[in-house]
């Protein structure tokens, strides 16, 4: 069974069309990328599979079950999320990473604290006891992340994770992430609009075209590193013309 | 007939005007003034004057009719009517917050009343117009500005941490939970002026009421005591409804099942 199953999803915002029609399935222990510039709507994929936004009933599924007949609360422990923006809470780094739990009335050992900020590769002694607000960016998203595996989550969204930091945090970032998927299993839904970053991490593309599945493919197939950045992107995002270099922007009418 | 015989009665009161035109002559000074350093108000000086006069003296009239019927029956419809008023006015400030109108409506209305059946039941004041009318007036207008408070800088607050809020909500947490941080400062944010006012109260400025009614012939000691029920009535008016107004605020701003609701286009919308 697919731990993330959508079916015939389709949405919309402020009377627009988003998403249509879409279908596919997350296996679990799988790096899914969705790649795609700012302004496509590929967030609203991201924020159906946790409910920050409703999808239609009967149309996205977590281990079988149709997330609509569950209470949000209970689908967002199981199915975490990571923002482009880490957004920390007043308090220390421990309170951020004892939040969930916090909310449910449990209290997160102090022991299971620091193990969790181990996984994410914060280990200075004396870190969670420190003020959330001291962190540097790169440190701050670990916090969100180590945040979000303290609800003992299945799936970790990820919406653009990097895209706020520079090179090196954006590597290290990546890498915490691939470990985290190889030892605990963690199944990576994962926004991004670098095609870099996708061959680096991606095992399957979604390639969507004004809301609707153009094509899922692995990472490799899709993304050719013989193709140029720009290309692989306009490709990735269903501009066929991104495909033949001479054609692209001449009679394809598509304002950007 | 009686009402008109009390109109009558009444226009003879209008005793007062050359004091009143005299007064005026301020404004004439603040017009020239403003005509010299252009700041281009006499129109709006004008404007607003005039209609200061009218409303106040339509008001009046209103007053004198209401306190000579002395029914119960006319001060509330009065009071209702200024609960009305205030709710839209503070409902067009509150212009970010959904159903705006409807959540001043419920929190002026529910902390008013609340306030004033405290203070009648107690028996702090009688339920005769020429009590509650004032009283009523001032807890309505406090209430007002605190709702408007309240409303905008939740709403703006919401807007504003909406990238903390959703992941809070993405962690488990219930939008109660995910908005206390701004539920709690909307509502110290419209109760910390009041609570100021009543610590350094006399120290700074005579209140209102105290002035109206030294002014009207009262010993200082008789105004004094009336002040403070007036301070502690407001306090808790402006707590009730400010408590109200955040409550329904955050309410607007959440689906049932705890999602923020997307008021203005999201960054990636398309």
């Amino acid at each position: 069974m697919s731990v993330v199953e959508v079916r015939h999803l389709s949405l919309s915002r402020g009377g627009s069309p988003v998403l249509r029609d879409v279908s596919l399935a997350i296996e679990k222990g799988e790096v899914f990328m969705r790649i795609g510039p700012s302004g496509s709507g590929k967030s609203s994929l991201l924020r159906c599979l946790n409910r920050l936004e409703e999808p239609p009933p009967g149309s996205v599924f977590f281990n079988g079950t149709d997330i609509t007949t569950r209470p949000v609360t209970e689908i967002c422990c199981r199915v975490g999320m990571v923002f482009q923006q880490a957004a920390m809470f007043p308090g220390t780094v421990g309170d951020n990473v004892a939040y969930g739990p916090a909310m449910r009335g449990e209290t997160l050992p102090p022991e299971r604290v620091r193990e969790l900020l181990d996984m994410v590769a914060l280990d200075d002694p004396g870190i969670a006891e420190k003020s959330a607000a001291e962190l540097s960016g790169g440190q701050a998203q670990r916090v969100t992340i180590a945040r979000a595996l303290a609800n003992d989550p299945a799936v970790l969204l990820l919406d653009e994770p990097t895209s706020a930091l520079d090179p090196i945090a954006t590597r290290a970032i990546e890498e915490t992430l691939l470990g985290l998927r190889d030892r605990i299993g963690l199944t990576l839904v994962w926004v991004s609009h670098l095609v870099d970053q996708a061959r680096r991490v991606g095992d399957r593309v979604l390639l969507l075209n004004e809301g609707r599945v153009v094509r899922i493919a692995s990472a490799g197939e899709m993304l050719d590193p013989e193709l140029g950045d720009e290309r692989a992107l306009a490709f990735a995002n269903g501009d066929e013309a991104g495909l033949n270099g001479d054609q692209r922007g001449s009679d394809h009418g598509r304002a950007e | 007939m009686d009402v008109l015989n009390e109109l009558g009665d009444a226009l003879a009161n209008l005793n007062d005007l050359p004091r009143i035109g005299l007064a005026l002559a301020l404004v004439a000074i603040a017009a020239l003034i403003s005509r010299w350093q252009q700041a281009d108000l006499e129109t709006d000086l004008l404007t607003a004057s005039v209609r200061g006069f009218v409303q106040l003296i339509a008001v009046g009239y209103l007053l004198e009719l209401v306190f000579n019927q002395d029914s119960p029956l006319w001060t509330t419809v009065l009071l209702l009517v200024m609960i009305v008023i205030a709710a839209r006015t503070s409902g067009r400030r509150g212009k970010q917050t959904p159903r705006a109108t409807w959540i001043a409506l419920a929190s002026i209305g529910v902390g008013s009343v609340l306030t004033l059946a405290i203070l009648v039941i107690a028996g702090v004041f009688d339920y005769v117009p020429d009590a509650i009318i004032p009283i009523g007036g001032m807890i309505i207008g406090n209430a007002m500005t605190t709702a408007s408070q309240v409303m905008n800088r939740m709403s703006d607050d919401l807007l504003e941490g909406r990238n903390q809020i959703e992941s809070m909500l993405a962690l488990g947490a219930t939008s109660q939970q995910a908005s206390l941080i701004q539920f709690r400062r909307a509502l110290r944010n419209a109760m910390i002026p009041h609570i100021d006012t009543t610590k350094t109260v006399g120290l700074i400025k005579l209140p209102g009421a105290m002035t109206g009614m030294i002014l009207a012939g009262a010993s200082p000691l008789e105004a004094v005591q009336l002040q403070l029920i007036v301070m502690y009535m407001l306090v808790g008016a402006v707590t009730f409804t400010g408590l109200i107004a955040a409550y329904l605020t955050y309410r607007a701003f959440f689906t049932g099942a705890h999602q923020l609701k997307p008021l203005r286009p999201l960054p990636d919308a398309g």
